[in-house]
């Protein structure tokens, strides 16, 4: 009998599909069960963000930040903090800075939650999704009683954080912190050595640290590939330097091993939780200089002059003098950062959000090739991707 | 200049690039103490390639690739090169302007993270690359008519959707704004003009007066 040759099957995954992590529409090309081209179609969640950023003011831009990964709100907001302060050459103080510490570990940890738990949840795990996200939700009252939003923070901003932390936080914040180490030694039994979850994620979409980096790659899936590599040790900011904490490093470079660095990551960023905690030192929040940072209420029931400084910075802003950088952070997802160029007037003249997600996403094609239909499901869960930071 | 502030490594490897790829690059200049490489166009893929191949540079990871518009110069489009090296812990810079129809080379070939950001610079800024494997739109709609980034493109777009009930499907349709579109202009013209107050000059003619 003369072979048949099958015309591949075109596949449309998403955009409305659970596993898909957002608005995700992978066209995949099918060899029965083989994927044999996996092409990402992007922008569904596109909203302009780097258009819009140039009409705002360096302050009204802050917002846009929370709203890209809207997982870990604040470590975006890092990014364009660091680098707004760049360019007007001014330092944060110190509180300011343990305090932003603080909330960019805790903003790792709610990532990582997310990421573990539904990376669980596509692969057939239920329990630690449910057992997560109790989690997640102290967390965010915690965002909650230092800035007033569970989500969307707004709160650092160039010059510092927007307000001080209530009486009290720092004793709930380490009070819980120890507490929940048994929780993720919980989610741990539930996964590191379940033999259905092994058999869904070792040696699925292995790369290598070579691949890795002509790919892009940075943050935890650069580490599961064996690289050591990590902005908050090799180009420190804020008081990272002054913080003792280990990088965990993957040896095979597969979704097991992208699984297991986040889950370390964690434990690594309770401890730099306490460490914020313990040596969290007094004084101002912001900087003092009074045209980039509001005066505080009280003064300006009685200083015509702060009132004069208030009334500016909220309708004209500041002017960030003419230059520019690209300043990164190591989000939760791997390098977030942002290429900002001023020209010298209150609005940006440019800020391109370079977007760890966007990369992953990238890869997809060389990841799932020859792999199964479900394992794509399992490399896509294991990128940790979110379409807020990948359309912008 | 404010080479002042760079790192000593960062300095020595720029005068090392510069020595090295010295008729490729049109000019080296420092953005606080950040290097950027100014490439000539033709000869950009040398220039990224000797920055990822040489064993003082090393720079393996291409993070970032975007465009930029400055409609005031001849060449109003930019694209710019955020090259990371791992194994020297720095940071480099390469830009490469061009106009709205000359192409760069596309660098898609030497890194693989380039081919979705010059599919992302094209579609947002109308910078062909030429080379490129598959240079299709990425993050605007399907069917999608102009480059969003440029700065001569209104903020509110040209066409807005919405779902029609009688005809059962989505239409496009010209934007309609319910209000006017408020930007406002902050660059204090008051503050460079030299307004003089009628009746002021009388006081100066006096001090002149009474000088004499």
């Amino acid at each position: 009998m003369a072979e048949v040759q099958i015309k591949p099957l075109t596949l449309n995954f998403g955009p409305q599909h659970p596993a898909a992590h957002g608005v995700l529409r992978l066209v995949l090309e099918m060899d029965g069960e083989i994927v044999e081209r996996a092409d990402p179609h992007i922008g569904l969640l596109h909203r302009g963000t780097e258009k819009l950023i140039e009409y705002k003011t360096y302050l009204q831009a802050v917002p846009y930040f929370d709203r890209l990964d809207y997982v870990a709100p604040m470590s975006q907001e890092h990014a364009y903090a660091l680098a707004v302060e760049k360019l007007l050459g001014i330092e944060v103080p110190k509180r300011g800075q343990y305090i932003r510490v603080l909330y960019a570990e805790l903003s790792r940890i709610l990532n990582h939650i997310l990421n573990i738990t539904t990376f669980a949840l596509d692969v057939g795990a239920m329990t630690p999704l449910l057992w997560g996200f109790e989690e997640r939700e102290h967390l965010m009252e915690f965002y909650e009683r230092a800035c007033g939003a569970r989500l969307h923070a707004a709160y650092f901003r160039p010059g510092g954080v927007h307000q001080d932390l209530p009486a009290g936080l720092l004793d709930d914040i380490s009070h819980w912190a120890e507490q929940f180490p048994a929780v993720v030694d919980d989610m741990e039994s539930l996964l590191t050595n379940n033999r259905i979850f092994k058999q869904r994620t070792v040696d699925i979409g292995v790369v290598t640290a070579e691949e890795a980096h002509n790919l892009g790659f940075t943050g935890p899936c650069i580490r599961a590939s064996g690289q050591a590599w990590d902005l908050r040790k090799s180009q420190p900011y804020d008081v990272y330097d002054e913080m003792d904490f280990d990088i965990p490093v993957g040896k095979t470079g597969d979704c097991y091993a992208r699984y297991l660095v986040r889950v370390e990551e964690i434990r690594q960023s309770l401890r730099i939780v306490k460490q914020c905690i313990e040596n969290m030192p007094d004084g101002p929040v912001k900087t003092t200089d009074r045209k980039i940072a509001p005066p505080p209420r009280g003064e300006m029931k009685k200083s015509m002059e702060a009132l004069i400084h208030h009334f500016k910075l909220y309708t004209e802003g500041y002017h960030v003098p003419a230059g520019e950088t690209y300043t990164a952070v190591e989000a939760p997802k791997g390098e977030f950062g942002v290429y900002l160029v001023a020209d010298g007037t209150n609005k940006p003249y440019r800020c391109k959000i370079r977007a760890p997600g966007f990369a992953f996403l990238s890869a997809m094609d060389f990841l799932s090739k020859g792999h199964m239909l479900a394992d794509t499901v399992a490399i896509i869960g294991s990128l940790d991707i979110v379409f807020g930071e990948i359309d912008r | 200049m404010p080479r002042a502030e760079a790192s000593q490594a960062l300095k020595d490897l720029v005068d090392y690039i510069s020595a090295q790829m010295d008729e490729a690059l049109i000019s080296v200049e420092w953005a606080g103490d950040e290097a950027v490489l100014r490439a000539r166009p033709q000869s950009v893929l040398k220039v990224l390639r000797f920055l990822r191949d040489d064993s003082q540079c090393l720079f393996k990871n291409m993070v970032d690739l975007c465009g930029a518009d400055y409609p005031e110069r001849e060449q109003r489009l930019e694209v710019v090169y955020n090259l990371l090296s791992v194994s020297h812990n720095l940071r480099m810079r390469v830009k490469v302007t061009t106009d709205e129809e000359t192409p760069v080379p596309s660098a898609s070939a030497l890194f693989a993270s380039a081919e979705w950001n010059e599919r992302e610079a094209w579609d947002m800024y109308g910078i062909f690359f030429s080379d490129h494997p598959d240079l299709r739109r990425i993050l605007t709609d399907y069917g999608f008519e102009g480059h969003p980034m440029r700065k001569d493109f209104p903020l509110t777009g040209h066409v807005e959707v919405r779902y029609d009930d009688e005809l059962k499907r989505v239409v496009y349709e010209p934007v309609k704004l319910t209000q006017d579109f408020r930007t406002f202009d902050f660059l204090s013209p008051w503050e460079g003009a030299q307004a003089v107050l009628p009746g002021d000059d009388k006081a100066t003619e006096g001090e002149d007066a009474g000088a004499d």
